[in-house]
């Protein structure tokens, strides 16, 4: 990732920002300016409450230059409560636990290692929903 | 007079704990370097994942604090992060972590430095900034995934992990302060040059004139000043370097097993540096009752320990369960072998 493009996505990568369309109320992830459902200017934020299900997934093995930590791992679309569909990593679990229409939740971490001198690159994965029932 | 504390009341309104999910047994590393001869200081320590450092956990703590305070993120005036494990020597982890949570742009944000009590650092520097008024809420982070050299003693202990405190005015603490005393001289117990991976200390020199000196003033002074004795206390945690020193810190103050109990973590998830003691008191405000006082002391190596009495309020019950427990993290575990161990911590130089 070149440095403007990590200062750009920064605050959507580390927080799940987005925006809200204030014609048709549709949710957009990422950020992008116009609805793509009514084409109406779209710039209000979003905050997006992490939660969301498994879509569909696939397993990568060989992982792509900077990935290779934590080969293997699982991309998923992430369909979020809130309607969009992204894109993203899970963590924290094993891939053969994955299932369409698992439970998943945002975290934010490491994404790519690039040498030991460049920038850190930090963004959103996915995990199984923790269990908090406890009281 | 070596008590400190604001002019405002002020306390704890939230709190929250993060250690990874993984565990390396003591066994293993007993197995790797030490053959035939047991040495494990505890059973087994929390590791942090390939994709997780002291910015992507204390982002996590973070969210669960703000889940239990429940304030805008945008109302805090500090983000500050205690860690001997920043990612970065020069970049603050502190503005990573106060972006993520949406912190920003308004707002102090530093990275602390004292070995493991970075983090009470921190929190004695959020409650002084919070009981000035010059700010209505701070948040303070004492979190680490400590580094050893493979096969030194202190690879059975040094671990990943922390808490996160907001701090706020006293009407809306879930636990009020009543005092600090800090003590700090230079000691020369522990300590990592710049460009080295792995630190250096003092053997048995770590014990008596370090973290017992320094726990045992702290406590004891502050105890004086607030005119008590141990059994005022329902709890006390200490920093838990391994399984020996807390609890003998503990007999030598006069504390029970019972009273220090629910805030060892040691044992199962080794030593959390900058979290330790964080992450204990965090275990105690998940049992703890109204009414209760609780001591808190942190030590680290260089040297200094911080002492703080809270006493815990009626809005502890109703907050607690807005985000996991610390026994969650603690009790959520995955074995992984030395050589997974050692390819998560990067233990193998490829080039
Ligand atoms: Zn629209």
């Amino acid at each position: 990732m070149s440095i403007p493009m990590y200062w750009r996505t920064s605050h959507q990568r580390l927080a799940l920002t987005g925006e809200v369309c204030p014609t048709c109320e549709a949710k957009l992830f990422p950020p992008r300016d116009i609805c793509p459902h009514c084409n109406s200017p779209a710039k209000t934020r979003f905050d997006f409450c992490g939660r969301g299900t498994v879509y569909s997934y696939s397993l990568v093995n060989v992982a792509p230059r900077g990935f290779e930590r934590c080969a293997p791992y699982v991309v998923a679309l992430v369909a979020l409560e809130e309607g969009p569909l992204l894109t993203a990593q899970l963590t924290e679990t094993d891939p053969q636990d994955v299932f369409i229409g698992m439970p998943v939740e945002m975290v934010t971490r490491r994404m790519r290692e690039g040498s030991e001198q460049g920038l850190i690159e930090y963004g959103y994965k996915f995990r199984p929903c923790m269990e908090r029932a406890e009281a | 007079m070596p008590l400190m504390k604001p002019t405002m009341d002020v306390g704890i309104i939230g709190y929250g704990a993060y250690v990874p999910r993984y565990r390396l047994p003591a066994s293993e590393v007993s197995r790797v370097w030490h053959p035939g001869g047991d040495r494990a200081p505890v059973e087994q320590k929390a590791v942090a994942g390939p994709d997780e450092d002291t910015v992507t956990m204390s982002i996590e703590a973070a969210r669960n604090a703000l889940a239990r305070a429940e304030i805008a993120p945008a109302r805090l005036g500090a983000v500050w992060v205690g860690s001997e494990s920043h990612p970065y020597a020069v970049k603050p982890t502190s503005a990573i972590v106060a972006e993520a949570i949406g912190a920003t742009p308004h707002v102090l944000a530093g990275d602390w430095q004292f070995a493991c009590k970075a983090g009470t650092e921190a929190l004695q520097a959020a409650l002084a900034l919070v009981g000035s008024g010059m700010t209505p809420y701070a948040l303070a982070i004492g979190m680490d995934t400590a580094q050893s050299r493979p096969g030194d003693v202190l690879e059975y202990t040094a671990a990943a992990g922390g808490a996160a405190y907001i701090v706020g005015p006293g009407d809306e603490a879930v636990a009020l302060l009543q005092g600090s005393v800090s003590f700090a001289t230079e000691n020369p117990d522990f300590w990592r040059r710049p460009q080295q991976n792995y630190p250096e200390h003092g053997g048995r020199f770590t014990g008596e004139p370090s973290y017992f000196r320094h726990t045992l003033a702290a406590a004891t002074e502050l105890m004086e000043a607030l005119g008590r004795t141990p059994q005022d206390y329902a709890y006390a945690v200490f920093h838990q370097p391994n399984r020996r020193f807390p609890r003998e810190a503990a007999v030598r103050l006069g504390f029970s097993a019972e009273q220090i109990k629910a805030g060892l973590l040691v044992d199962r998830i080794g030593n959390a540096y900058a979290g330790s003691s964080m992450l204990g008191l965090g275990a105690l405000l998940d049992v703890a009752n109204p009414g209760d006082r609780v001591l808190h002391v942190s030590y680290g190596s260089g040297a200094g320990s911080d002492a703080f009495e809270w006493l815990v309020t009626d809005g502890l019950h109703e907050r607690r369960h807005r985000a996991p427990l610390t026994s969650y993290y603690v009790n959520r575990v995955q074995e992984i072998d030395y050589a997974t161990y050692a390819r998560y911590r990067n233990k193998l130089q490829m080039e």
